[in-house]
């Protein structure tokens, strides 16, 4: 098993450590050959109109878009997860490149400016009892999901923040940022 | 659930390594930047190479300038308050805006004391020459710092400097007995709590991003190559003559900064660069890099 954090721009440090930590010796992905030697793959928190537009000038879209969820698992964190879903709102004017696969709708940004970041606890069942510590910044959220995709959590209100369709996962917030790895496991097992 | 934490202040900025964060003067110019892969867009008036041609008093920039650039535009909007100006930082919390640079392009308000930025629910981006410096501003709550260099200049050789000493100091530190680590930060006039954590972790408590100067996709790269997080480009871009296309190329040799096939590839073609200045040139009480205590 290889596994990638596609590095064209964000968090990818973070992700690259608790991948470490739990004894996987992960890729950096930038161009297609570098794909090619991977079957898992993480996309980082960042601005997912940066990264998008840097997966379709550096030809990453077409093969991440025929292997993303048969040969290659890919985890999607918060502007991951926006490159991930199928429709996307409140994107970029003139719209932003995605990869488009999981059957979810995704608002960009949906909580509003910086200001409304925010940390909270999440019962995430698959993940076993303890919450998961959520950190949500200038998040997006899963607004609707098709029949074939599972939801993960929610928060008390309802809003839905991780879901899964078979090898693809999305999470609207950022395990990479605290100290609990139970999604990056979680993650390895697709 | 809680707001504002020192996690969510860091962590946007975590969210911009790897990327490029542009000055922009107008919603259009924004709309540019956003096109071109800016992760996020500085608002202001004046670039800093026309405050350093017109002279005056450089302030925080009109409100309404800065609410147009937030609603062009759906990526992170960031503004400049004047060193030490808290109202000013008061104005721009109560916009909306997604961080403050509490910069010295814009003419000091106060010479001794620096915005206490652990009173904002905003995180704030402070500029630094040295280890010293950064520390002092992440003590006083900066969530993000960036070396200064010498902005409107489109001269690196102060971005370089300053990155150099930054990167300098954090190795030396690694080095040092903890004996050693007392007299060290008194000596640089840091916290020693904050010495202590960038010499255990051999980084900095905050990211770090690269300013001042960066004209050329070959600076961009330069400045990460010596390790920084990513770019703030000021007049480098809407000071040249094609705008849209050096835009992409920066943002691209920025993430592929160690591919020199790839730098040479996006630096073709790309039409007149800002002119630029030679800091010989450039009166010692011309240089914005001295303001900030």
């Amino acid at each position: 098993m290889t596994v990638g954090v596609l590095a064209l721009q964000g968090d990818v440090r973070e992700h690259l450590e608790v991948l470490k930590r739990i004894g996987v010796a992960p890729m950096e992905v930038r161009l297609p050959q570098h794909l090619a030697a991977i079957d898992r793959l993480i996309i980082p928190g960042g601005e997912s109109t940066t990264i998008g537009r840097l997966l379709y000038r550096y030809q990453l879209l077409e093969p991440l878009r025929a292997r993303a969820g048969h040969d290659l698992a890919v985890w999607g964190t918060c502007a991951g997860a926006i490159l991930l879903a199928r429709e996307v709102l409140d994107a970029k004017q003139g719209g932003q490149p995605t990869i488009g696969v999981m059957e979810m709708t995704v608002r960009r940004n949906a909580y509003g400016s910086q200001l409304e970041s925010f940390e909270t606890p999440l019962a995430v069942p698959v993940l076993g009892a303890p919450p998961l510590p959520g950190v949500f910044i200038r998040a997006p959220l899963i607004e609707a999901v098709g029949r074939e995709v599972e939801i993960l959590a929610r928060l008390p209100d309802g809003a839905i923040v991780a879901a899964r369709q078979g090898r693809l996962l999305a999470t609207t917030f950022h395990p990479e940022l605290t100290d609990d790895d139970r999604m990056h496991r979680y993650f390895l097992e697709l | 659930m809680e707001k504002s934490t020192w996690t969510t202040k860091v962590g946007l900025a975590q969210m911009l390594k790897g990327g490029v964060i542009m000055d922009v003067v107008t919603p259009e110019q924004a709309r540019i930047a956003e096109e071109a892969g800016a992760v996020a867009v500085m608002a202001l008036e004046r670039v800093p190479a026309d405050i350093r041609a017109q002279g005056g008093v450089a302030r925080m920039s009109d409100p309404e300038l800065i609410v147009a650039i937030k609603e062009a535009v759906t990526i992170p909007v960031m503004a400049k308050a004047r060193i030490g100006h808290f109202v000013e930082a008061q104005v721009l919390e109560a916009l909306g805006i997604d961080y403050i640079d509490e910069s010295e392009v814009l003419t000091p308000a106060d010479e001794e004391h620096h915005i206490n930025k652990h009173r904002f629910k905003i995180p704030f981006v402070c500029g630094c020459r040295d280890l010293g410096e950064g520390l002092r501003r992440v003590a006083e709550g900066a969530a993000m710092l960036r070396t200064k260099g010498e902005a409107g200049t489109g001269n690196v050789v102060e971005a370089v400097r300053h990155a150099r000493a930054v990167y300098g100091e954090v190795r030396r530190l690694q080095s040092m007995s903890e004996d050693e680590l007392f007299v060290y930060a008194k000596n640089i006039q840091a916290p020693y709590e904050l010495v202590r954590q960038v010499a255990e972790t051999g980084r900095l408590p905050v990211v770090n991003f690269a300013a001042g100067g960066i004209a050329t996709p070959a600076d961009a790269a330069l400045m990460m190559q010596l390790g920084v997080d990513g770019v703030f480009v000021g007049s480098g871009i809407f000071k040249s003559g094609d705008p849209m296309k050096r835009a992409r190329a920066i943002v691209e040799a920025t993430t592929h900064y160690n591919d020199p096939e790839i730098i040479a590839e996006v630096s073709k073609g790309l039409g007149e660069a800002m002119v630029g200045i030679s800091l010989e040139q450039l009166p010692v009480e011309q240089r914005m890099a001295r303001r900030g205590w």
